[in-house]
């Protein structure tokens, strides 16, 4: 394997726009990631492409068709949640292989408004065998809420400090332009709003919305032709669920991402006291502080001390989700593993405004989607 | 070893490894399968073994209708036509499976959850299916 670079990366505003088409809203970050590289689609040679809820209907063939009709292999990937990401890691080992010198990884996704709850689940063709609420729920505010309070149960964890998450984060948005809501909201508001799925209240879960990301990647040897800030990937991991007691009925959020960060460390030469930044998977408030414990920044059982000291608010000790998370920024399912990436890249090139994590060298972006899959990128300031 | 007997006529369970024996004086019963080689459990029944791969044919297994809260969350917002608020768990059995599950009897407060709490499976008929059939469905409630 030889050392890739991200070279160019974009992002649109998270939000609304049901004006728009999936590859009118991807061939708007494409070709913004693309001038961002001093690129043009001539350039490119391989697409991968995110998207979940088309993905039956060629989704990066017909961004192609919007912004340029090169003829290059285009790989159409879904992978739940994770699916932006995963197009991510397909665009970085075609150049990482030799066999490609340059690629684009571009997630898009329109939700609308029927996101995380549109989905009944089960029961075949006759409603009366759904078992969505009959047999607990499938759905993923109560997946996130149960391992929230399994959290609790281990080690006596508060709703408090899950809570507390969702300050820090909508706190962080304020600084960002790209993100789906920019509304700061305190300990109180969070605790008191509505709650959709106990321990998580409203403002503990990521809303549903429309977005896109791209990032293009290249050899590193050719990444100084475009651009005086190269960053490298350290790493790029994908996990699935192994076996575990209860992953079956309850799925397992937690095994496969600690298989993913040790794989990524490991890959990366590097451990968890060297990264600067970590953009990860809050989908809801309750994951984000399991996953301090899965990416190693705390040790076991330390996750509520660690949100009750501040310590993963930019300016502390290591801060997570500087772009407001998928908490404010929005999580557009195949857009958002693509955007962590360039959020960590701004930082790492100092360009992230506000919200800039001064001085970082090393950023690592988490993305899991439930079924499971997870996915880690470590992207370095060379 | 136990095998899901035929459904009642006029009674369906909502999963297949919900058994509805056929003898009015047996009471229902979930369903699993246990790896002959490793010993992992599972509801319901396999191809292969998920933790060790074997392919041996599994062992059917009867599951205890006891078992222990493990987990829970209040549901409070759901998808549309779903009833809410409702306590949805994940409830261990003594086989070392575990079952995605509502807990009946309980009111909608983590007040009057308690990890580790005994419970016992109870069942009832929930809607009727195209066909006109019951469909049975279960639930857990503290002992
Ligand atoms: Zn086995």
């Amino acid at each position: 394997m030889r050392e890739v670079a991200v070279v160019g990366v974009a992002m649109i505003k998270f939000g609304r726009y049901p004006e728009k088409t999936v590859p009118e809203l991807a061939g708007q970050a494409a070709l913004l990631a693309l001038k961002d590289a001093g690129m043009d689609m001539k350039d490119i040679e391989l697409l991968a492409s995110g998207n979940l809820y088309q993905s039956n209907a060629m989704v990066g063939q017909r961004i192609l068709q919007t912004i340029g009709q090169t003829g290059i292999p285009v790989i159409n990937v879904a992978n739940a949640c994770a699916t932006g990401s995963t197009a991510f890691r397909e665009a970085y080992f075609a150049v990482a292989s030799g066999a490609y010198d340059t690629a684009i990884a571009i997630g898009s996704e329109q939700m609308g408004k029927m996101g995380l709850l549109g989905a009944g689940g089960g029961g075949g063709s006759d409603p009366a065998y759904s078992t969505e609420g009959v047999l607990g729920s499938g759905l993923m505010p109560a997946v996130f809420g149960m391992a929230g309070v399994e959290h609790m149960r281990k080690y006596g964890t508060t709703a408090e400090q899950f809570a507390k998450v969702s300050v820090k984060n909508h706190k962080h948005s304020m600084h960002n332009p790209y993100s789906q809501y920019q509304t700061e909201v305190g300990l109180e508001d969070v605790m008191n709003a509505r709650v959709v799925s106990w321990p998580n209240t409203l403002y503990m879960c990521c809303p549903t919305g429309d977005g896109a990301a791209a990032a293009v990647l290249c050899s590193m040897e050719k990444a100084r032709q475009y651009t005086t800030k190269p960053i490298r990937v350290g790493a790029s991991v994908l996990t699935s669920d192994p076996w575990t007691q209860r992953d079956l009925t309850m799925p397992d959020i937690n095994t496969l991402t600690r298989n993913a960060s040790r794989e990524a460390y490991e890959t990366a030469g590097l451990g968890p006291e060297d990264i600067d930044l970590i953009e990860l998977h809050d989908c809801f408030a309750t994951a984000e502080l399991l996953h301090y414990e899965n990416l190693g920044i705390c040790g076991e059982g330390e996750a509520g001390r660690m949100i009750d000291e501040g310590a993963t608010y930019v300016g502390g000790k290591i801060p997570v989700n500087a772009s407001g998370g998928l908490l404010s920024k929005g999580h557009p399912l195949g857009a958002t593993g693509v955007a962590n990436v360039c959020e960590v890249v701004w930082h790492l090139r100092g360009e992230a405004g506000n919200r800039q994590v001064e001085g970082a060298k090393v950023g690592l972006a988490h993305v899991i989607g439930l079924g499971s899959a997870c996915t880690i990128q470590i992207l370095e300031k060379v | 070893m136990p095998e899901a007997t035929a459904p009642a006529p006029g009674k369906k369970p909502i999963v297949p490894f919900l058994a509805l024996p056929s003898d009015p004086g047996e009471k229902p019963y979930l369903t699993g399968s246990r790896c002959t080689n490793c010993g992992a459990s599972y509801l319901g029944t396999r191809m292969a073994c998920s933790k060790c791969f074997s392919t041996e044919a599994m062992e059917p297994v009867k599951l205890s209708d006891r078992g222990e809260l493990h987990v829970f969350s209040i549901v409070h917002q759901s998808a549309p036509g779903v009833p809410t608020p409702y306590v949805a768990a994940i409830v261990d059995l003594p086989e070392g499976v575990s079952v995605r599950c509502n807990i009946a009897g309980v009111g909608a407060d983590p007040k009057d959850l308690k990890f580790g709490m005994p419970v016992q499976m109870v069942t009832e008929a929930i809607r009727k299916d195209r066909d006109g059939n019951d469909v049975i469905a279960f639930s857990f409630k503290p002992v």
